[in-house]
Formats: C-alpha cells, structure tokens, sequence
C-alpha cells in the first residue's frame, strides 16, 4: 500500500485486508500517528482512546488470522461525532453541561460498527448539542478546515468532516438535522449521507430535534459511504420512529442501478444569494447527467421560502424539549451554592449551556409556550406539510433533485458573527429533513482559491440504493475525491 | 402572529428554567427579536384544511411486548451522578 494509508478508501483498505498485505493493527497506527500530527492545527477530535483502538485492531487482526472476518469494515478505523455514546468512552455534546460524562451504553449504530468489526477511533468536536453550522460552537474550541485552516470546517458535524479530510480517520459518523452531514462535507471535500428519517436508529444519538435528527457517514467515495450505510441502517425497537424495511446491500446495488435517470433542478434553489463559483460547478455537474442522457428538468419547490423559519420553529420547539433533561441532578454539570432545588437548576443551566444552546432553548420555549403554541408551532407543522407535498410532488416527476449544498464555500473563523447570518448556511439543506429525505453531498470541484465545493442530491424516503447510484456516476467520471489537503 | 409580539424575556426564561445574565438578556430579546421579525412571515401561508406533519415516517403507533429485559446496572446509572449515596442521587432538599 503507499505511504499515505489514511487518505486510502475503505475498499482499497478492506482488499489489502483481506490479501494480507496490510493488518488493522498497522492501518490502526496510521491513523493515530496522522492524528497526533495534524490535531494542532486542526482540532477535530474531542478525545481519543489509542490504547482502545489499537485493542480492537488488534482483536480484528486475530479474527481475520481465523478466517472469520466480518466484512468490508471489518479493522477500519471510524471516529463518531461526540453526540454518539460509545460504552465506557466520554460524551460530551461539545458542551460544558456533558463535560466529565462517560456513556453507560453504546448507541444502536455503535453495535452496529461493532458487529461489522470496525475500529471505533474517536469522538469528534461539533457544535454544542449539534446547534450550529461552523463547529465554532463548541465548548472545547473550534475545529479548522484542512483546505485552508484560517476558515471553518461548516457544522454541526465539522470534527466528523474534518477528521476526513485531515486524514485522521477512514470513515466517520455525524448527525443531520438542518444539513450538519451534508454543509460540512461540501466545505471539506468528502461524501456526506443523510439517510431517510428512520433508517437509521436514533437510539443513543443525544436528542436535538428529535424529528429531524438522523445519524448518517462521512466517507472519502459514494461506494464507502454506501458501505458505511449498510453497517449502520436497520430497525431498532429501542427508537420509537426507526421504520421496519429490508435493507439491501447499497454497495451491490452501485453496479446495477446504472441509470438514466430523471433528474430535476428546483429553480428556487439556484436564486439570490448562491455563491457564483458554486453555481458554476453545480451547473456543470448537471451538464455532466445531461451529457450521459440523464433527462433535466425544471421543477419547482414553491414552500422553499418557508424552510427556514419553518425549521427553525420546530427545531428549537423540540430542542427545548429535549434539554430540558440537563437539570444538574442525575447526571451532567452541577452547580455549587444553589439555594434549593430549583434554583440548582436554573444555575446547574446557566453555567453548563453555551450562548447558541441558551438562545435557541429560549426561542424553543417561546413558540410552545401559552398563547403562541398554535401560532407557531402548530402553523410549522402545518406548513412542514406543505414542504413535504412539494418534494413527493416532484418526485412525481423525477428521480432525484440537484442542487447546491451550501450557498458559501468554507467562510472565515469567527466571520459570521450574527445568528441569522449563520442560519442562511443551512437554506438548502434544512427542507430535506423537514421532509424526512435522503440526500448526499458529493465534492464538485474547487474555487479559485482552492476551497472545496459540494453538490447536493435528494432522494427518495428509502431509495438510499438509487440515491448512491447517481452520485457515484458523477463522482466516477471525475477525479475529486483523490484530491487531499496539503497539510 | 402578523406582528410578532415582544418577547418577555424574563417570562420564557422562568418557563426554561434557565438564570440568565441582565447582559444576556438584552442581547438574546434583541436577536430573538430579529429572528422572530423573520419567522412571522410563516403567517403569509395558507395552511387552511392542512394537516400538520409530526415527523416524515410513515409509523403512526409502535407496540411491542410486554417482556421483562434487563435494564441498566445500578453503578452504571449512577456513574455520572454529581453526588450519589448508597445508591441514590443526592440532591438539595426539596421539603421545607
């Protein structure tokens, strides 16, 4: 194998695994030894365990010795954004509140890997609680862009995305509920997946939005990611809202879903506000499905408009739900000297929550509160409605839509300063998980100045296989995902 | 809902069970305030007849036996307890 393992795909991985040329072990330390050499500049773990994942590399090496190895993933090393519990490891959220906890259990997706024989490497810094779009948020510092470290790596999953792209990982885990898989991996240059809402078990993911939230990986190819998928997707009984359905093997159904495809363009998604280097890129990815006999077509989103407040209605409603847990009596930051137990809470909340945390409990609080729950709450939900009809009406039409992921390449450390300048980050990516969608970004290209540029395509619910065949078409006609950061 | 109201920052706090700052205050009434103005356009949509949608999945009720499994070991429930006692969490008196 070359010298620069940790750039390499799972699937060049898991052959040289399985051949004898290379042990997990080897590939283990690898990995460590490039996270130990670009952490000081880059940031994207919250906490690591190396004696832990050497153990576990070391256990996948003896399972292959007896010819019993699990799989593709079997001794790839995975790091998981730090809202997923990992048993005996810390979780933090990336907020002061869940700094000294330790998690009791392992998430449904941890089982998952662990069944599947991956190498869990890692807990990756992330805005706290998931609120965010720049990984600034974080209680433990922010995490930089390996492109250009002076900018953000996007969020909430930015650790996840920057940990790819640094090489400090093969594959990782993130959680989307406004785009924080999808925004991340186009301002990194990899694959991001949010998979339909209920595909994959939300069991032991610390709740933000509890019906938007789903887990989904960061892989460097459409093929890991669908590997990836496959380990992780499945009914879990322990999540009230995971859906029984088969689930096949996505990375089987890349060589026989071969397409043309319908493929539609919403117009509201190329308006004002769309950076002219992406539009660029985005259009000429278009031109590529075109150009292979895929059928274009305009469509429309007419609720597009609405998304954002739409989201940011529910999202916070559920949010302040979800936190209220954080009360400083069972588990997480306790204040000292509070006056009874009341006022425990009001300070054990005031101290362990940052300001983006604070501010959107407080709008969350406000919308379900007497008097104005049926004026926004109830209308959001009504209106979420109406985003959904638009997408299962084009789809009516079409096979899949194109879009940008993200209106901004990678934007400056601390240049967005203003909550609702960030939040117009997320104006293409929050509809899909108001409508529960799968939907991927796939690298497109570069700007001029070398930031990496991300397309976004959506699917539909539960048609992941179709959803990955498309992507994979773009991304095997082009060369940019063997494209790395110098670092 | 057309004009937003003012938001009593004070009121919502008390519901959040959150303390906050009278610097925190003032920026958070000034943000929300900001966010607010921009949300109350969802009042221009005609949701009349609509059903609103709680999340996108298709399961509408979820049943499951009624089987006794073991649950979480007593030490690993308490393990991030801030204070615990002979297997309780300590907390202040809540009684008078």
């Amino acid at each position: 194998m070359s010298s620069e393992l940790f750039y390499q795909p799972i699937t060049a991985l898991a052959a040289a695994l399985a051949e004898k040329k290379l042990t997990a072990v080897e590939l283990t330390q690898a990995v460590i030894a490039r996270t130990k050499a670009t952490e000081p500049r880059i940031h994207a773990f919250n906490s690591h365990d190396e004696a832990d994942a050497l153990a576990q590399a070391a256990a996948s090496d003896a399972r292959r010795a007896a010819g019993q190895s699990l799989g593709a993933l079997d001794g790839i090393p995975i790091a998981l954004k730090d809202v997923i519990a990992v048993r005996n490891q810390p979780l933090t959220a990336s907020s002061k509140m869940l700094a000294n906890f330790v998690s009791p259990y392992d998430a449904g997706v941890t089982e998952k890997l662990r069944k599947a024989g991956a190498v869990l490497w890692g807990r990756l810094n992330c805005d706290e609680f998931a609120m965010g779009s720049s990984t600034e948020n974080s209680a433990f510092g922010p995490t930089s862009n390996p492109w250009d470290t002076t900018r953000v790596p996007g969020g909430s999953s930015g650790g996840s995305s920057a940990a790819l792209a640094a090489g400090s990982a093969i594959a990782t885990l993130g959680s989307d509920t406004g785009g924080s898989i999808r925004q991340p991996a186009a301002l990194c240059g990899v694959v991001g997946l949010k998979p339909t809402y209920g595909l994959v078990s939300r069991y032991g993911l610390i709740a933000f939005a509890s019906s938007l939230d789903q887990i989904g990986p960061f892989a460097r190819t459409v093929e890991d990611a669908a590997i990836v998928l496959g380990a992780i997707a499945g009914h879990d009984e322990r999540d009230s809202t995971s859906f029984k359905t088969e689930i096949p093997d996505y990375r089987a159904a890349l060589a026989t879903n071969r397409g043309p495809w319908k493929l539609g363009i919403p117009k509201e998604y190329f308006a004002e506000g769309l950076d002219p280097e992406i539009a660029q890129a985005v259009e000429q990815a278009i031109a590529f499905y075109k150009a292979q006999g895929c059928e274009i077509r305009e469509v429309s989103l007419p609720h597009t408009q609405y998304c954002l407040d739409t989201y940011y209605v529910i999202a916070t409603a559920e949010a302040s739900s979800n936190l209220a847990r954080y009360d400083g009596i069972r588990y997480g930051h306790r204040a000292a000297g509070a006056k009874d137990v009341v006022d425990l809470y009001y300070q054990s909340r005031a101290e362990g929550f940052g300001a983006e945390v604070k501010r959107r409990i407080i709008l969350g609080t406000y919308v379900l509160s007497s008097g104005y729950y049926d004026a926004y709450y109830l209308r959001a939900q009504k209106v979420r409605t109406l985003i959904r009809q638009d997408f299962l009406n084009a789809f009516k039409e079409v096979d899949a839509l194109i879009t940008p992921t993200s209106p901004v390449p990678a934007f400056k450390l601390g240049e967005k300063a203003d909550p609702l300048a960030l939040y117009l980050c997320d104006i293409y990516t929050i509809g899909v998980n108001l409508a529960g969608l799968p939907a991927i970004s796939v690298p497109c290209g570069f700007t001029k100045s070398g930031l990496p540029i991300g397309t976004q395509i959506i699917g539909q619910p539960f048609r992941e296989s179709s959803l990955l065949a498309i992507a994979r078409a773009y991304e095997q006609a082009h060369s940019w995902s063997t494209k790395h950061p110098i670092l | 809902m057309a004009n937003a109201p003012a938001l009593d920052i004070d009121h919502v706090a008390k519901l959040a069970r959150l303390a906050l700052t009278p610097e925190e205050k003032a920026k958070y009434a000034q943000q929300l305030g900001d966010v607010l103005h921009h949300i109350a356009q969802l009042a221009k949509v005609d949701v009349s007849g609509v059903e609103p949608t709680a999340h996108a999945t298709p399961i509408f009720n979820v049943w499951q036996e009624d089987v006794a499994r073991p649950g979480l070991p007593v030490a690993d429930a308490l393990r991030n307890a801030p204070a615990q006692r002979d297997n309780m969490v300590i907390v202040p008196k809540v009684i008078e």
